[in-house]
C-alpha cells in the first residue's frame, strides 16, 4: 500500500479546516473536484460550503452538483411563536388540502414551503385539468386525480367534485382530525410586525382553544395570550365550547363578490386586524372557502359541495358552495353547542380572473342569498339530532319542504347533501381507500 | 357599500361629553385638542362641598349631589351616590343628540404608527355610519374606508340600520373583573385591534362605560346606569346593567351597537380587593341575569324606548325579584328614571330608529 500523496494529504487538511475557509476559487479544477467528493463522503456538505463550491463556478464541480441533484433545502427555523407555548401541534393530526386548477404548482408550493414543510398535503386535481401536475420535491404529498374520484364516487355523483369543489374530495379521503384548506391563488401574508403569518399554527390554535358563542367578549378571543374575559362576562360561560371551524381572512384581494369588485376595482384590503373572535350563536355569516380549517371528525359531514350554480366557473366570484356550506355548518354548530371562529390567520390573495367577466354570467347566487339567509336564520333542529350527520339529514328535509319547489337548485343542493352524507359514511367505514 | 372618504363632521353643537368625577379634571389637559370644541357635562359624585377644578378654556356645566337633588326632587333616588353610575344624570340633563362619556383616568392612546388617537372622532364615525346586526360581515365594519361587504352578504341587508351605541376599548389596564385582576395583576392590553364591528342581533355583551358614545335621541332613556354604590349591595355593574337593557331594546327596535375602535389609554388600575367587595354579588347574580336578558322578549306594541324600558322593568320585577329584593328596588328605580327623563325631556317623544 503506497502512502498518501502530498496532494491527498493537503486535500484532507483542507477538509478538516473547511469551517475556516470562505473561498475556494483559487484551487485548480481537479483538486476542487476531489475536495468536493471527499466533502460529500465525510458528510460535511453544509449549505454554506455548498455555496462556496458553487461560487468557484468551476464546470466540473457544478455538473457534479447537478448530476447528484444536490439542492439547497429550505427548512428555516421559525421563531417559537408565543401561540405555540399554549397549543401543541401534532403534525399527524393535520392534513392540508389544496385544489389544483393549474398544472404547475411549483411557485405556489415553494412560497408555502416554510409553513407547509413537515405536514401532509393532499392535492386534488380539478377533473377538467388535463395536464399532469408539476410538484416540487421535498413535500409529503398525495395527489388525487379524476381517476381516483371516479374509482370512489359513482358517476352520477362525480360532478359534485368539479371545479372548486374538487377539494372536498380531499376532505373525504383524509384520515386526519384537522383539515386546513386554501385556494391556490393565495400566498403567505405578513402581520403588522412584518413576520410571516403561519396559517397552520394559527388555524390549529383557533381549533384547539375553546370558542365563546353564547356571550360576546369585547376583547375578542379570551384564550389568546395577553387577553382574557372582561368584567361582566359570566363565569359559568368561561370554559367555552369546542371550536370546530376556523375562518381566516385575506389581504390584498379580499373575498368580495363580483358586483363589489367590479364597482371598486382598486379596492384592496390592506388592514391586518390582529384578532380572532367567535361568531356569536344564532348569528349567520358568509364562510369563505379561500382560507379555512375545520375539525373533520366532528363537522366533516356538514362541509360539502352541495350548492352548484348553473353557470359556476373557475373563479371564486362564480361560486357559492362555500357560502352555502357555511350557513349549514353554523346552524349545525349552534345546535350542537360548537363554535366557529373568524379572523386571523390572513393569507395574501393574488389577482385572478376578471370581476366584470364574472358579472356578465348570470349570477343567480346573489338572488339566492336573499332566500337562503332568512331560511337558515329561522331553521330549528330537533333534540334528537346529536351528530353533524343527523343535523344535515334533518336540514335536508326542511330545505326540500320549504324551498324545494320554488328553487330547484336548492332541491338539488339538498340531494347533494344526502349523497355526501352517504359517501362520507361509506368512506369513513372503509379501512383502506 | 362603503361611504366615500369625507372629513368627519365635528358635531360640536350636537354632542355633549359627560364625565363623572370626584377629583380635579387635570386629565382634560391631554384631551384638550380633541375636547375643547365641545360642551362638557360634569357630574360630581361624592362630597358636594368639594370644589372640582376644571382646566381653563373648557365650556362646561357641573352638577353635584345638591344640584341633582334640587333638579329631580324625590326622583333623585334613582341616581346612584358614591359610584360613577351617577353619570347617567348627565345623559338626562343634556340637550344634545349625542353623548360621549369617558372616565377621568382615561387618556389619549397612540395607534401603532405612534399617532394620537382622536377617540371622539372615531365614535362619531361609528355613530354616523350604519350597523349590520342581521348578518356578520367577516371584514368587520363594511362602511369603513378600505372595507366592504364580503361575497355572500345579502344585498338586501347592505343598507344596515341606524347605530345607537359606539362602544370603545382600552389599552394598558384592561377592564377585568376583580378575580381576574387578582390572578393577573400585571396583564396589560397591548394589542391594538384595528376593527369596528356590529354586535349581532340577539347577542349580549359586557358594555363598559369608560369610553362610550351613543345617540341620545335613539336610545337615551335606556342608558340608565342602575342603583349602585352607597346604600346598595353592589357596585361596578352599572354599565353592565345598562348594556344588557340597551341591547335588548336595540335588538327589539332594529338599532345597531358597534364595538371596537376607538382605543383610549386606561391608566389607573383600581384596587382589586375593593372591587371584589363591590362586585361580589354581581358575579353570582349575573348567572341569573344573563339567561333573563337572553330570553326576555318585548311585545311589538312597544315601539318607543321608554315603553320598552318600562316593560323591561316589569319583567325585572316579575322574574328577578325572587333572586334578591334589590331587583324590586331596581325595577322601581327604572320607572323613576323614565319618569324623570320624560319630565326633563318633554318634547322628544323618542321613536324607534326605523
Amino acid at each position: 500500500m503506497s502512502p498518501p500523496s502530498l496532494l491527498s494529504l493537503a486535500i484532507d487538511a483542507t477538509l478538516l479546516n473547511l469551517h475556516n475557509i470562505s473561498d475556494l476559487s483559487f484551487l485548480p479544477e481537479h483538486v476542487l473536484s476531489d475536495l468536493f467528493l471527499r466533502t460529500l463522503k465525510a458528510g460535511k456538505l453544509t449549505e454554506r460550503i455548498l455555496k462556496i463550491f458553487i461560487a468557484t463556478e468551476k464546470e466540473e464541480v457544478i455538473s457534479m452538483i447537478q448530476a447528484l441533484n444536490i439542492q439547497l433545502v429550505m427548512t428555516p427555523v421559525l421563531p417559537t411563536s408565543k401561540l405555540m407555548s399554549q397549543v401543541s401541534i401534532d403534525k399527524n393530526e393535520v392534513d392540508i388540502v389544496i385544489a389544483a386548477f393549474h398544472s404547475d404548482l411549483t411557485s405556489f408550493l415553494e412560497e408555502w414551503r416554510p409553513i407547509f414543510s413537515g405536514f401532509h398535503l393532499i392535492v386534488v386535481q380539478d377533473p377538467d385539468l388535463k395536464e399532469e401536475l408539476k410538484i416540487p420535491k421535498g413535500f409529503d404529498i398525495d395527489v388525487y386525480t379524476k381517476l381516483d374520484i371516479d374509482k370512489l364516487i359513482s358517476s352520477s355523483n362525480a360532478s359534485m367534485f368539479s371545479g372548486y369543489a374538487c377539494r372536498y374530495f380531499g376532505y373525504l379521503v383524509s384520515k386526519r382530525k384537522y383539515i386546513i384548506s386554501i385556494d391556490d391563488d393565495c400566498s403567505p401574508a405578513k402581520d403588522n410586525n412584518g413576520d410571516v403569518a403561519d396559517i397552520v399554527i394559527q388555524h390549529i390554535t383557533n381549533l384547539k382553544t375553546p370558542a365563546t358563542p353564547i356571550f360576546f367578549n369585547t376583547l375578542y378571543d379570551p384564550y389568546r395570550k395577553g387577553s382574557d374575559f372582561v368584567r361582566g362576562y359570566p363565569f359559568s360561560l368561561r370554559s367555552g365550547v369546542p371550536c370546530v371551524l376556523s375562518c381566516g381572512l385575506w389581504l390584498n384581494l379580499a373575498d368580495y363578490d363580483a358586483p363589489t369588485q367590479s364597482l371598486k376595482p382598486e379596492l384592496r384590503n390592506s388592514r391586518y386586524v390582529d384578532a380572532v373572535l367567535t361568531v356569536p350563536k344564532y348569528s349567520m355569516m358568509p364562510m369563505s372557502g379561500i382560507n379555512i380549517a375545520f375539525d373533520r371528525e366532528t363537522v366533516g359531514p356538514a362541509i360539502f359541495p352541495a350548492l352548484k350554480l348553473a353557470k359556476e366557473g373557475k373563479v371564486r366570484w362564480e361560486t357559492m358552495e362555500d357560502i352555502w356550506c357555511g350557513l349549514v355548518v353554523k346552524v349545525v354548530c349552534d345546535h350542537l353547542q360548537l363554535g366557529v371562529k373568524t379572523g386571523i390567520p390572513y393569507v395574501w390573495r393574488n389577482e385572478r380572473g376578471s370581476a366584470i367577466d364574472s358579472l356578465k354570467k348570470e349570477w343567480e347566487g346573489v338572488k339566492l342569498m336573499e332566500e337562503v339567509v332568512p331560511f337558515f336564520q329561522t331553521l330549528k333542529l330537533s333534540q334528537d339530532a346529536v351528530t353533524a350527520e343527523a343535523c344535515v339529514t334533518e336540514m335536508v328535509v326542511a330545505i326540500k319542504k320549504e324551498k324545494g319547489r320554488s328553487h330547484p337548485e336548492l332541491a338539488n343542493a339538498a340531494d347533494n347533501m344526502v349523497e355526501w352524507v352517504k359517501i362520507w359514511k361509506e368512506v369513513q367505514s372503509r379501512v383502506l381507500v | 357599500m362603503a361611504s366615500p372618504v369625507t372629513p368627519t363632521p365635528l358635531l360640536k353643537d350636537e354632542l355633549d361629553i359627560v364625565i363623572p368625577t370626584i377629583r380635579n379634571l387635570d386629565f382634560l389637559e391631554m384631551w384638550r385638542p380633541f375636547f375643547q370644541p365641545y360642551h362638557l357635562i360634569i357630574v360630581q359624585d361624592g362630597d358636594p362641598s368639594k370644589v372640582i377644578k376644571v382646566p381653563q378654556g373648557f365650556d362646561y356645566e357641573l352638577y353635584n349631589r345638591n344640584d341633582i337633588n334640587k333638579i329631580l326632587g324625590p326622583k333623585a333616588s334613582c341616581i346612584s351616590f358614591k359610584d360613577s353610575a351617577c353619570r347617567c344624570f348627565g345623559y338626562m340633563v343634556s340637550k344634545k343628540k349625542y353623548i360621549f362619556t369617558i372616565d377621568d383616568d382615561c387618556f389619549v392612546a397612540k395607534d401603532p404608527s405612534g399617532e394620537d388617537i382622536n377617540a371622539l372622532e372615531q365614535h362619531i364615525k361609528n355613530l354616523l355610519s350604519p350597523s349590520t346586526p342581521y348578518f356578520f360581515n367577516t371584514l368587520y365594519d363594511p362602511y369603513r374606508e378600505g372595507a366592504d361587504f364580503v361575497r355572500g352578504y345579502p344585498f338586501s341587508l347592505r343598507e344596515g340600520v341606524p347605530t345607537a351605541v359606539s362602544h370603545g376599548l382600552w389599552l394598558n389596564i384592561p377592564d377585568y373583573d376583580a378575580p381576574t385582576q387578582l390572578v393577573k395583576p400585571r396583564e396589560r392590553n397591548t394589542r391594538f385591534v384595528d376593527a369596528v364591528m356590529t354586535i349581532p342581533r340577539g347577542t349580549l355583551f359586557p358594555m363598559c362605560g369608560m369610553n362610550l358614545a351613543f345617540d341620545r335621541e335613539l336610545i337615551g332613556p335606556a342608558m340608565y346606569f342602575g342603583l349602585m354604590g352607597d346604600g346598595q349591595p353592589i357596585g361596578r355593574y352599572d354599565d353592565m346593567w345598562a348594556g344588557w337593557c340597551m341591547k335588548v331594546i336595540c335588538d327589539h327596535l332594529g338599532l345597531g351597537v358597534k364595538t371596537g375602535l376607538p382605543y383610549i389609554w386606561h391608566s389607573k388600575a383600581s384596587n382589586p380587593f375593593v372591587n371584589l367587595k363591590k362586585e361580589y354579588k354581581g358575579i353570582y347574580w349575573q348567572e341569573e341575569l344573563i339567561p333573563f336578558f337572553q330570553t326576555t322578549s318585548l311585545p311589538k306594541e312597544c315601539t318607543t324606548v321608554q315603553s320598552c324600558y318600562k316593560e323591561l322593568s316589569k319583567q325585572v320585577k316579575a322574574k328577578l325579584g325572587k333572586v334578591d329584593d334589590y331587583f324590586n328596588k331596581l325595577a322601581d328605580a327604572m320607572l323613576t328614571w323614565i319618569e324623570a327623563w320624560d319630565e326633563l325631556n318633554p318634547s322628544t317623544q323618542l321613536q324607534n330608529g326605523k
